[in-house]
């Protein structure tokens, strides 16, 4: 049934706020969910003033979790007050930056959690209909969402005048069909409604025209589920958990070459070698570190010399890389960094929604160009083509798919040229090379 | 389509562009704004009145503060602004997105359609690289054939999206969408492997690059080495321009090539393809007389001889009266009024008709009557309206112009569309506001005016009577009286009604006006009308008979009868539209044909004689909304004549002294001598449309079984269709007429 412990191995430097239920025994049934605090933030929101909650939030710190970490009070607070349109709330399920699986426990072993966070986010907005937009692969997780909501319908945690407050809130689920795209607000807009999923021209915001052209907020799992604990303990409780601006903890996804893989629950601004070393075990066959993804496949990566940093928005902004999803993938020594370019670019090649041209046509045009300078037939002119490619693609696409692909990219040819440079002398690949002569 | 541009608000937004100051109304495109500085940001995907795509991201310029280059295309003026679309980030930009786009495009120019008029060329041109750095592999898929008229090579396409658009939010047929995703996004058909839809062929107009061709067009030339020549369909009512393409006396393609006039660049299956029948092999090309019971070729001379021949000896025997004449919706304003002139003056007959679509008499008739006489909308006018009454008749299939006008004016700003029809028509599924399913149009009018209308119809008069301003759109089920009831009932509404009355053909309309009708002289006058007769006498001399003569009904029972003996048709099928008997036919002592074709009346007659197409001749027609347009003669077809020339032939041989020496004389004498007609004629030759106010007291209308419209469908237009393979090849063209795309 559960296999949790694979990834779920726990570690002592663990602060667990959103994974404090993980472990507790059928916790995704209601009533072992209400004999732990569940549904109480929302009782007690429901006595607030919607305006007294997105303040709360705001104070908090908290900061979304799908990537791009804006300040979530702020954002529900886009959202217009005075609506002739229904609002509604877009919880972003959609999972799928290459190394992060955090949304994932988050649904499967503390559903309630986040239903009673979608909730209290339609209060604070004055919205009635959630939507649980989650990615095809986690079908099995609608499952268990869906239970979850049907007990907490049986039980007027959803539905008309919840606990008699006179506020309804409907909740439904829905699926997608294996597109990256789709995690993207827009995008996922697009295909909640039906369309194909490739994002809309913003502005206008999602908070003003979202989901069937109205005023909408999307929100993470993650971020969502951080709400019922920042209304029950308070905005300074929370704040003080991380540093300054960057609330609370997050789920840390830590995977590549380390001994401990897993999810871990660590406070913001948790320093990335302590994570590595303390947390992840360190490198297994005490093989030495390369470098770093410090929040998903989107960010540029980081060297061996750059772990010194504070896990926190801000400070992995400041060395040039972001946060992102949470994300942390280690590689070591003996990965060919012209092949993890070309790994990252054939997710990117793949997952281009195709709808603008520099993402569209630059991806597969950096695919091409990797995969052949991998293979030993490269030029000595590519190298520089890459990056130019890249940068022709970089803030210009028409959502960040495009930069989300050229940022890896540019980090890998300029901090790993050298690798480059071996690749063309060589003629192959010097990894692959080693492999043989080792074999 | 309207522009998105609307003059400057008093609350305009001042920014600067380039250095140049310039303002423009709050919500302006960065785009349009920049446009009208004169300063022109490039662009695939953005295309004024569709939906914004940000797709071809080659509208990026530089906006001071900004952080990163923005899209001119979807950002909106803002006060201050300050705004680069020259500086060395902006055109590398631009280089970059070309580069993107060459990477996996075959660059076949030399071999494509699109070759010298493709927008990625020129923009290559202008903004691009010289050179490519693309060292890999293109991604290539084989080319498909969307349909017979419709082919896409998607090597070629940029995805600029326009083609989804222009059919589903301007077409609102919807019959493209998207396939796959990255590099490998394709344009595909959404009702299974091939087209399901008008076959319009606005998306090959529309297209920026070659990727969808024409199947008429393809491969069959170099746009340089066409000349073009701007005039009128010769299809429907509506009176689309369009060029025409000729090569080698040959036409290939028909587009609205410079986007003016009432439809703009619009032009349906009939308008683009459609106009094949004019090289259609079918053509007849020298005259042929009937000897010994069979047609054998003949001299145009011995042609016209015979008729006139025969004419005289009928004349002579029984009398003017036992000729008459059956004239055509789709001849020239000019061919009209000259044939009706030899009945009237040289003939000395009224017994003339033709197949009456619409019942303009009656309109004309009750406008006067009511001191109305400019409400006739214009096609603008459509779009621009409102609220619009449609009763009868189903634009989509038989007036597609008026049918995109309508959609528009709900589309572009929410105008009410009102239908009443015994069908489901697209328009009352898709558009209207209210829509009266009824059994019939007529009893339907009835009870709308009446005392106590029932059901939809109270609705609908409720709704209809709070509107501020309305366009009344009425098929051929309205007429006679009933037009009289509407038009007095409809003026009463708030605001300025307008009305339009849909005729079937090209030129309709201009066949009611130029009096090709048995009571009624050019212009709607009754022949009884003395001083109405003296204006037309002056100039031709003689009288003209002041007894109404027999429409189109009597002149069949008394070709029956004996009474007639002989009948000159110019481009009309009375044998088909009006099941006319070979026996029938077979009594008269002349039966004289012009027509392009061997129809069914020309298998009949004496004397048949080839007739040049409108491509092959000048002269106005006026379309549904009185606007009077200039067709121009854009190739010869040897052997055969305009039914200009072979009218003053005829009156030549029957002794008649002409002074017209081309079409222009005849123009210029309808717009001196008949009212409503007095329309500027500079406007005229630039290729303008011109509207009339036609006044007059017709007579009644004579009977219900005069005014019926053909039904044609998207497919089909009368007689000529058949001699089209345009018309015929998409597998659209066999579905059930009325069928919804
Ligand atoms: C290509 C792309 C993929 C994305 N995928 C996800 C995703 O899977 N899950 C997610 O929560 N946000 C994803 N995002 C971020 C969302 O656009 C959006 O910022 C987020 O859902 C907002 O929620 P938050 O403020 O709670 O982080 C993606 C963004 C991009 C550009
Ligand atoms: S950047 Fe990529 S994913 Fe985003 S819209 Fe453009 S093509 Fe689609
Ligand atoms: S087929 Fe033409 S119009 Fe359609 S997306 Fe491709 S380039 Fe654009
Ligand atoms: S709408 Fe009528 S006039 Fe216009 S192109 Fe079609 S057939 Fe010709
Ligand atoms: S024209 Fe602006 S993005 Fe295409």
């Amino acid at each position: 049934m559960s296999d949790y412990e694979s990834y779920l191995k726990g570690s002592p430097l663990e602060v667990q706020v959103i994974s404090r239920r993980f472990r507790i025994p059928n916790i995704t049934s209601i009533d072992v969910f209400l004999a732990h605090d569940g549904y109480k933030a929302l009782a007690k929101a429901l006595k607030m003033k919607p305006e007294e909650v997105i303040n709360e939030v705001k104070n908090s710190g908290l900061r979304g979790r799908g990537g791009a970490g804006f300040n979530t009070g702020m954002k529900w607070s886009f959202v217009p007050r005075q609506s002739p349109k229904p609002k509604y709330v877009a919880c972003n399920a959609d999972e799928s930056e290459p190394g992060t699986c955090k949304d994932r426990p988050l649904m499967e072993y503390d559903p309630h959690q986040l239903l009673e966070g979608i909730a209290i986010a339609g209060y604070a907005i004055g919205s009635h209909q959630g939507y649980i937009y989650i990615r095809g692969e986690y079908r099995y997780l609608m499952d268990i969402l869906d239970r979850a909501i049907a007990e907490a319908y049986a039980r007027g945690y959803l539905g008309k005048n919840i606990l008699g407050s006179g506020f309804d809130f409907d909740i439904a689920t829905h699926t997608g069909a294996g597109a990256y795209e789709c995690g993207e607000e827009t995008a996922l807009l697009n295909s909640l409604e039906g369309f194909r999923g490739n994002p809309r021209v913003k502005p206008p915001f999602p908070a003003v025209v979202g989901v069937y052209g109205c005023p909408t907020v999307v929100n993470n799992v993650e971020t969502l589920s951080n709400v019922p604990a920042i209304i029950l303990n308070g905005a300074d409780w929370y704040a003080k958990l991380g540093t300054p601006k960057n609330g609370g903890t997050r789920l840390f996804c830590l995977s590549g070459h380390i001994n401990r893989p897993g999810v871990y629950e660590l406070p913001m601004g948790f320093p990335l070698r302590r994570m590595i070393e303390e947390v992840g075990g360190g490198i297994p066959g005490g093989k030495k570190l390369k470098a770093v993804i410090p929040g998903g496949s989107s960010c540029p990566v980081l060297t061996a010399d750059e772990i010194d940093v504070a896990m926190d928005f801000d400070s992995v902004a400041k060395i040039g890389s972001m946060l992102g999803s949470g994300g942390v993938v280690m590689i070591d020594e003996d990965t060919c960094m012209v092949k993890m370019a070309l790994r990252i670019m054939k997710f990117y090649a793949h997952e281009s929604c195709g709808w603008c041209i520099p993402c569209r046509e630059g991806t597969s045009w950096l695919e091409a160009l990797l995969e052949r300078f991998h293979s030993g037939a490269g030029l000595a002119t590519d190298a520089d083509t890459a990056l130019d490619v890249s940068y022709n693609m970089l803030g210009k696409t028409l959502c960040p798919l495009g930069d989300a692909a050229a940022l890896p990219t540019i980090s890998i040819v300029k901090k790993f040229r050298g690798e480059f440079e071996e690749h063309l002398k060589l003629g192959a690949c010097p990894y692959e090379r080693k492999a043989v002569a080792v074999a | 389509m309207p522009e998105t541009m609307t003059t400057a608000a008093p609350s305009a937004v001042t920014l600067t562009i380039d250095g140049k100051t310039v303002t423009a109304p709050p919500g302006t495109l960065l785009i349009e704004a920049a446009k009208q500085a004169g300063i022109e940001v490039p662009s695939f995907c953005y295309y004024p009145g569709m939906a914004l795509q940000g797709a071809c991201r080659m509208c990026l310029v530089s906006i001071e503060k900004m952080g990163k280059l923005q899209t001119a295309c979807t950002t909106t003026v803002a006060p201050g602004m300050v705004v680069h679309t020259e500086n060395d980030e902006v055109r590398n930009a631009r280089k970059a997105m070309l580069e993107f786009l060459l990477t996996n495009h075959p660059l076949d120019c030399p071999v494509c359609d699109k070759g010298g008029e493709c927008e990625l060329q020129d923009a290559v041109f202008r903004y691009g690289a010289a050179e490519t750095r693309f060292m890999e592999s293109k991604l290539h898929h084989e080319e498909k054939q969307f349909s017979k008229l419709i082919y896409y090579d998607w090597p070629r396409c940029i995805l600029c999206y326009r083609c989804v658009r222009v059919c589903d939010e301007i077409m609102d047929v919807n019959a493209y969408g998207v396939a796959f995703r990255a590099a490998h996004s394709e344009i595909i058909p959404n009702r299974g492997e091939k087209l399901e839809c008008e076959e319009c062929g606005m998306c090959v107009d529309i297209c920026p690059v070659g990727a969808l061709t024409s199947g008429t067009y393809r491969y069959k030339t170099r746009p340089w080495e066409m000349n073009y020549t701007g005039t009128v369909c010769n299809h429907c009512g509506d009176g689309c321009k369009t060029t025409l393409s000729i090569r080698n006396n040959e036409i290939i393609r028909a587009n609205n090539r410079d986007h003016s006039g009432i439809n703009g660049e619009f032009l349906c299956v009939k308008g683009r393809f459609g106009w094949d029948f004019v090289n259609s092999q079918e053509r007849l090309l020298e005259p042929r007389v009937r000897r010994n019971g069979s047609q054998a070729p003949a001299s145009w001379d011995d042609a016209l001889g015979l008729a006139v021949e025969r004419l005289k000896a009928v004349i002579k025997e029984h009398g003017r009266d036992a000729v008459a004449v059956i004239g055509s919706n789709r001849t020239s304003n000019e061919e009209n009024y000259l044939l009706q002139r030899l009945a009237r003056s040289v003939l000395g007959t009224n017994n003339i008709d033709h197949h009456r679509t619409a019942d303009y008499a009656s309109l004309v008739g009750a406008l006067t009557a009511a001191g109305a006489k400019d409400r006739h909308a214009t096609m603008a006018e459509i779009a621009s309206a409102n609220s619009i009454l449609l009763i009868g008749n189903d634009p989509t299939q038989q007036h597609p112009l008026v049918a995109l006008q309508i959609r528009e004016a709900v589309r572009q700003h929410g105008a009410h569309l009102y239908v009443i029809n015994r069908n489901r028509i697209k328009l009352a599924e898709r558009q209207a506001a209210v829509f009266a399913e009824v059994k019939n149009e007529t009893e339907a009018l009835a009870s709308l005016i009446g005392d106590s209308p029932s059901g939809e119809l109270a609705a609908l008069r409720e709704k209809l009577q709070a509107e501020s301003d309305t366009v009344v759109i009425f098929g051929s089920e309205i007429q006679g009286r009933d037009v009289q009831r509407l038009v007095r009932w409809a003026l009463a509404l708030p605001g300025r009604t307008r009305f339009v009355a849909l005729g079937d053909y090209a030129n309709s309309r201009g066949a009611a006006d130029m009096g090709l009708l048995p009571n009624t002289l050019p212009g709607y006058s009754p022949v009884s009308d003395v001083a109405a007769s003296a204006r037309f006498e002056s100039v031709w001399g003689g009288s003209i008979p002041s007894k109404p003569g027999r429409n189109i009904r009597e002149i069949i029972v008394d070709i029956d009868s004996g009474a007639i003996k002989a009948l000159l048709v110019f481009g009309s099928n009375p044998a088909k539209t009006f099941g006319v008997s070979k026996e029938t036919l077979a009594k008269l002592s002349l039966l004289f044909v012009a027509d392009l074709f061997p129809t069914e009346t020309a298998a009949m007659a004496d004397v048949v004689v080839p007739a040049a197409s409108f491509a092959e001749k000048s002269g106005t027609v006026t379309n549904l909304c009185g606007e009077v347009q200039a067709l121009r003669k854009t190739m010869r077809k040897a052997g055969t004549r305009s039914d200009f020339e072979i009218l003053l032939a005829l009156a030549r041989l029957l002794g008649a002294a002409w002074p017209y020496r081309t079409p222009d004389d005849v123009l210029r004498e309808i717009v001196e001598r008949v009212p409503g007609y007095s329309i500027a004629l500079p406007h005229l030759l630039v290729g303008g449309a011109v509207p009339t106010r036609p006044e007059g007291a017709p007579l009644a209308l004579e009977r219900a079984d005069l005014v019926f419209s053909s039904g044609d469908s998207l497919f089909t237009s009368g007689s000529v269709s058949r001699f089209s393979w345009a018309l015929n090849a998409p597998e659209e063209a066999r579905r059930p007429r009325g069928h919804i795309f």
